[in-house]
């Protein structure tokens, strides 16, 4: 086994993670907890998908994804900012409803065969730095440098910028940051929005790039969650949210190749020679999401820090104390 | 404070919201979510022609092919059984705004309980049926009830998330369960293990078809019972037990709660336990009331989440629960047939939807005016 491959393809896959993990950090630093992003990302894995095979063009299909998931999310956006609903039930129902449509609309596509991927490519000169180069910069879809870029502009855009102190303060405290005159409800539909185009983009990276095609619901395989336990674990932040992330992508490709030796580390690999064990690897991913909340939720209670403070309640004009 | 709100200035429309401030009558929530439903059914409707099919004659053919004849309808309610037992689970956690959605898991690591009675073996095949059946419903409820304990520890311990590790244990119940019956109690190699001996079977109406005729071919079976009973125990422990009313305090009012001195961890691992057996004694009831075999694909089929739509429609009252779940039992029958397969679920998610948005209509009033304001 060489470890670079696995760490190299454990990035693109974490790309996934990398998409939807920061998009439903927008949402939750807005105020808005968004438990569809199972559903909105299993919208833009169809609708990349089906678009692409109907014109040929996978960017046209990245687009079409991103606009259509973050068309569902506003559903989400206007029942919990608009009805003031409670957020928990309506991200659930959401995930069904995301589920269902792109069921639906995605009728025969896993029959589709082929289509045009989006390209790979490999970044000049930085190729040549051992390892690294090898891991990160060497044939590599063109999402994930997308995904290396986003990382640090969603950092300085939220932690640097006027719109990002907006954003913060509608979702720390957003009667001040009505009484300033911040359109709080116009904000949180935005990004609920931007949250959706995420998982829309995070649906597409799957199926036109990471593990191309449509699998129903197994095409995505509940890394939707996961992404929404790894914003707990990375505190709102997005250069944590990479590093959680890129560490779950490549945890998904070892479990996948860890299989194929006959040898292992020096030993006889029991998971070759006992094809069964495969199943607890394939806990591994959901039980290391586990942990990782463990790890989330005891580091924020004792630094103190945690949620955005008015996550989980609507904004009502008027009521004190919100 | 919040009369109106800034709907109003966004639309043209002369639209006042305002909130309640007494309660609406009796009836209003029912015909709320009943009209929720029929709103569910025909963005459904259009959804479905969208896709390329005709929602009427979908419609049609669900109702048929439920309600059609006494046989279907036995199948609907067979059918209805693992939900009810589901959403009652759902629903007492939801009471104390836990949000467990690992009803599934706790579904089929009920199975997994239950089967291993058999399976393991724990009880002999030669066992009477009066010793088997509680046996492994005790099995089921304890392998739910670990299931729901895993994550309410966690919670309580923790602060952990109860909604994203509910849902991570469901993955993993499955795994769990796919090891054993490929890798331990295969049957010929094929992803599942052998048939039941009959003893550990629930009883089935078919099978007193000898004493009454006209029960021939249905197979409603016990579950049906258990699931009654369970949603009557339940409604005494809600609405008139001591228990029933810290439940309902930590859900409406925790700081209230708190003040009152409940224990709100120990109710958090308790809650989470009780919803585990009740999903679990849904999975056992399934493994041994239909499939008769430990099999992967027949328990994992969405139970659990259907639970969770079921629970919200009941308005999480345990009676109501046996009524919805026939309804989604017929939609589930019914669904299997139509194409494209997703249809039914893509009606549950829109009926949630519309559900989760009528709750609107309960907590404010919508005034039309006309003329200038």
């Amino acid at each position: 086994m060489d470890f670079t491959v696995i760490l190299q393809a454990g990035i693109a896959s974490g790309t996934v993670l990398l998409f939807a993990t920061i998009g439903e950090l927008f949402s939750e630093r807005a105020g808005v907890l968004n438990l569809g992003v199972e559903g909105m990302m299993l919208i833009g894995a169809m609708s990349a998908f089906s678009t692409t095979i109907a014109t040929g063009n996978p960017w046209l299909g990245v687009l079409v994804a991103m606009l259509f998931a973050g068309l569902i999310s506003q559903i989400h956006a206007f029942i919990v900012i608009t009805l003031q609903a409670d957020q928990v039930v309506s991200g659930l129902s959401l995930t069904f409803l995301g589920a269902g449509i792109s069921l639906v609309l995605g009728e025969g596509l896993s029959k589709a065969g082929t289509v045009a991927l989006l390209p790979d490519f490999s970044i000049p000169l930085l190729t040549l730095i051992p390892i690294i180069g090898k891991i990160f910069f060497t044939n590599q879809s063109v999402l994930v440098y997308v995904g290396y870029l986003l990382v640090p502009l969603s950092w300085y855009y939220i932690n640097r910028t006027r719109p990002g102190l907006h954003l913060r303060a509608v979702g720390e405290y957003p009667s001040a940051a009505d009484a300033l005159g911040i359109n709080v409800f116009r904000m949180r539909y935005f990004y609920v929005f931007v949250g959706g185009m995420l998982a829309g983009l995070a649906g597409a990276t799957i199926s036109l790039a990471v593990s191309p095609g449509w699998f129903s619901e197994l095409t995505t395989g509940g890394q939707g969650w996961i992404a929404i336990g790894l914003v707990i674990f990375a505190q709102w932040d997005p250069f944590r949210a990479a590093v959680g992330a890129y560490a779950f992508g490549a945890l998904r490709r070892l479990i996948l190749d860890i299989q194929g030796p006959l040898v292992l580390l020096g030993f006889a690999n029991p998971f070759y020679y006992n094809p069964y064990l495969g199943f607890f690897l394939q806990m591994l991913p959901y039980l290391f999401t586990v942990v990782v909340l463990v790890i989330g939720s005891r580091e924020a209670m004792r630094k103190r820090i945690g949620a955005p403070a008015a996550l989980g309640n609507p904004y009502v004009r008027g009521e004190r104390g919100k | 404070m919040a009369e109106s709100r800034s709907i109003k200035q966004r639309t043209p429309l002369r639209i006042r919201v305002e909130p309640r401030l007494s309660e609406p009558p009796a009836w209003f929530p029912a015909v709320v979510s009943f009209s929720a439903i029929l709103v569910a059914l025909i963005l459904g409707g259009i959804l479905i022609s969208f896709a390329g099919g005709d929602p009427i004659r979908s419609y049609i053919h669900i109702a048929k092919a439920s309600f059609g004849d006494i046989g279907v309808i036995s199948d609907t309610i067979v059918k209805a059984t693992p939900i009810i037992l589901a959403a009652l689970a759902c629903s007492v956690a939801f009471r104390m705004k836990l949000w467990n959605i690992g009803a599934e898991g706790q579904f089929i690591m009920g199975a997994f309980g239950a089967s291993a009675i058999v399976l393991a073996p724990v009880l002999p095949a030669e066992t009477p049926p009066w010793i088997f059946i509680p046996v492994m419903m005790l099995a089921g409820m304890a392998a739910g009830a670990l299931w729901g304990f895993i994550p309410g520890y966690l919670k309580a311990k923790f602060n952990v998330n109860e909604i994203i590790s509910t849902l991570m244990l469901n993955y993993v119940a499955v795994a769990w369960v796919n090891f054993w019956i490929f890798g331990v109690w295969t049957e010929g190699g094929f992803q599942m293990s052998p048939k039941f001996p009959v003893a550990a079977n629930l009883p089935r109406l078919t099978d007193f078809a000898k004493i009454f005729p006209i029960f021939r071919g249905l197979t409603t079976h016990l579950g049906l019972v258990i699931g009654i009973v369970a949603a009557i125990i339940l409604w005494f422990i809600i609405f008139r037990s001591r228990w029933g009313y810290e439940i309902r305090l930590i859900g409406d009012n925790p700081q209230a709660a708190r003040y009152a001195g409940i224990n709100i961890t120990k109710n958090v691992i308790w809650v989470m336990m009780l919803s585990g057996a009740l999903a679990g004694l849904g999975g056992m009831s399934e493994v041994t009331g239909v499939v008769h075999r430990l099999q992967t694909a027949p328990l994992a089929a969405g139970y659990g989440f259907t639970g969770i739509i079921v629970a919200w429609l009941a308005k999480l009252n345990p009676l109501v629960i046996i009524v919805a779940s026939v309804l989604f039992g017929a939609l589930i029958l019914a669904g299997r047939e139509i194409q494209p397969s997703g249809v039914p679920k893509m009606i549950q998610g829109i009926i949630l939807v519309c559900l989760i948005a009528s709750d609107f209509l309960l907590r404010y009033r919508i005034v039309i005016e006309r003329g200038e304001e």
